[in-house]
């Protein structure tokens, strides 16, 4: 583990970073939840608080973002201290995009509260919002532990995540096309799932900042990218 | 509207992002540069006590490189080993070889006079002779025997306090004395003085730590123009300005290297924890 600094005041501050990306990322997995869990109810009160929370959010980026600048300002940061610090408004600045993604779901919840859901459709969601919130919950950890496996197991995880997407795409698609009716409920569903796809490509930059926060390199791989909606048609006869 | 730096190398840095095709292309060292200093297995005793532990270091030329450490790790110990400075202290003895250009400069029938007008040296006071702007140019061209006449010996004077960047403030007063200018000025006035020898090396020893912050731009600028031309070597306490005017940085503990590589690397991702702990202030 590394030695104290013999300022103090500035080990104070870089615990302090750590301390309010913590409380940050926690907020953001709480929105996450409850925007899903708002989703699946039709809850519309419960919808509205998540787009109200998501305000803290925007307030943490701001105050980390300071924070880090005043610190680069005043302390000429280096090395690990320096790679600290760029990690930590990187890393802000993809939770709070994640926050957005969440407050988008929300949004969606005011549209389609009324409309009945898929079972089945709604089931395969759960399974992507519940593994891409368990990412982000293990690479908030990561970055706590200073822990490049656990950051890594997340990198190649996302993967996962893509396969969901590809089938929910997939699903989606048939339903719209077996009623012109459901196309409104679905394309709003759709997005909710593209949103989810999103946390997960987040959380993965999360991991490679962990990565070269921890050992000061990038990771040394290709990324692997499952999302192939891009070039996904269905036709009728399918 | 924004000034422009001081020192010129900032701007494009910070330009970058509009053209970074043209960037790569300025800011992309020569792959390698050809080595101007071998330093191996160096040991120095100040009598029974060791002060410097087996020194390996390559410095490459046409590049500034810079030892930094805590004080007493030897940084400045090896500084003047390259000049043979510390053949003028009594109780102190050198082991090992350095070689310029793939010559040893501890061999016996090497001209020690001649070998120190090859290296220039500027300290952490400026120590300007008692003696006028030009004189403290000319002294060094003067004994070496530089120039055959007044008006070559002009010209050298004046080519000097151009590259130093101080002729433009100094030319209307060249009779008056060296030490009736500016900290900044005496200190540019220093580095003038030890080009004018034409040397290959330039050493410096703290050379800005007596200095504002305006005058260390000044010289840090200076640096970076200078190195096209000459190998620089620069002991500083100040790690932002190894990192900002080094390509290669070595730091030094306890009279070793504990790490020596591209100061980029040095700065953002250290090997060696030690160096770790000391360019981010948390040595104990």
């Amino acid at each position: 583990m590394t030695t104290e600094h013999i300022v103090s005041s500035y080990e104070d501050e870089l615990a302090s970073l750590d301390s309010k990306i913590a409380q940050m990322g926690g907020l953001t997995e709480t929105l996450i939840a409850q925007a899903f869990d708002a989703l699946c109810k039709g809850d519309v009160a419960s919808a509205n608080n998540v787009i109200l929370d998501d305000a803290k959010i925007d307030e943490f980026e701001l105050e980390i973002e300071e924070q880090a600048v005043t610190m680069i300002a005043r302390r000429q940061p280096m090395a690990l201290d320096l790679r600290q610090i760029m990690v930590a408004i990187k890393i802000t600045s993809d939770l709070e995009r994640i926050g957005d993604l969440g407050k988008n779901i929300a949004k969606r919840v005011l549209s389609i509260h009324t409309e009945i859901q898929p079972n089945q459709l709604m089931h395969g969601m759960k399974s992507m919002q519940d593994l891409a919130l368990s990412q982000l919950k293990d690479v908030l950890d990561a970055y706590a532990e200073r822990n490049t496996e656990k950051a890594l197991a997340v990198w190649r995880g996302d993967e996962e995540i893509d396969a969901i997407y590809n089938s929910l795409f997939r699903e989606l698609l048939t339903y719209m096309m077996e009623d012109p009716r459901n196309i409104g409920l679905c394309t709003h569903l759709l997005f909710c799932a593209k949103n989810l796809e999103r946390i997960g490509d987040h959380t993965t930059n999360i991991a490679e900042n962990v990565h070269y926060l921890v050992l000061g390199t990038n990771i040394n791989e290709a990324r692997p990218k499952g999302d192939n909606t891009s070039r996904m048609l269905i036709n009728q006869d399918d | 509207m924004v000034a422009t730096h001081v020192v010129e190398s900032k701007a494009p840095m910070l330009e970058q992002t509009n053209d970074l095709a043209e960037a790569e292309t300025t800011n992309v060292e020569p792959a390698e540069k050809s080595t101007k200093i071998t330093s191996e297995d160096v040991c120095v005793y100040y009598g029974e006590k060791q002060a410097l532990f087996g020194i390996d270091l390559e410095i490459p030329e046409n590049s500034v490189t810079s030892l930094i450490g805590p004080s007493g790790c030897g940084k400045s110990t090896y500084l003047r080993c390259i000049n043979r400075m510390n053949d003028v202290i009594d109780i102190c003895r050198v082991t090992g070889t350095i070689k310029i250009d793939g010559k040893d400069i501890y061999d016996p029938s090497l001209d020690v006079v001649e070998l120190r007008a090859r290296i220039g040296m500027v300290f952490q006071k400026p120590n300007p002779f008692p003696k006028s702007i030009y004189d403290n140019i000319a002294y060094g061209p003067r004994i070496h025997g530089l120039t055959s006449n007044k008006a070559e010996l002009d010209e050298l004077v004046e080519n000097s306090l151009i590259k130093a960047g101080l002729w433009n403030e100094v030319k209307d007063r060249l009779s008056g004395p060296g030490t009736g200018l500016s900290g900044g000025q005496q200190q540019r006035l220093c580095i003038a003085r030890a080009i004018a020898t034409k040397p290959e090396v330039i050493l410096m020893d703290e050379p800005c730590s007596a200095l504002d912050p305006i005058a260390t731009a000044t010289i840090e600028e200076l640096i970076d123009e200078l190195r096209s031309n000459y190998t620089i070597v620069i002991v500083t306490h100040s790690m932002q300005q190894a990192a900002r005017v080094s390509q290669r940085t070595a730091f030094f503990h306890l009279g070793k290297i504990i790490e020596e590589g591209e100061t980029t690397q040095i700065f953002t991702n250290p090997q060696n924890e030690k160096t770790q702990d000391y360019i981010t202030g948390r040595f104990g």
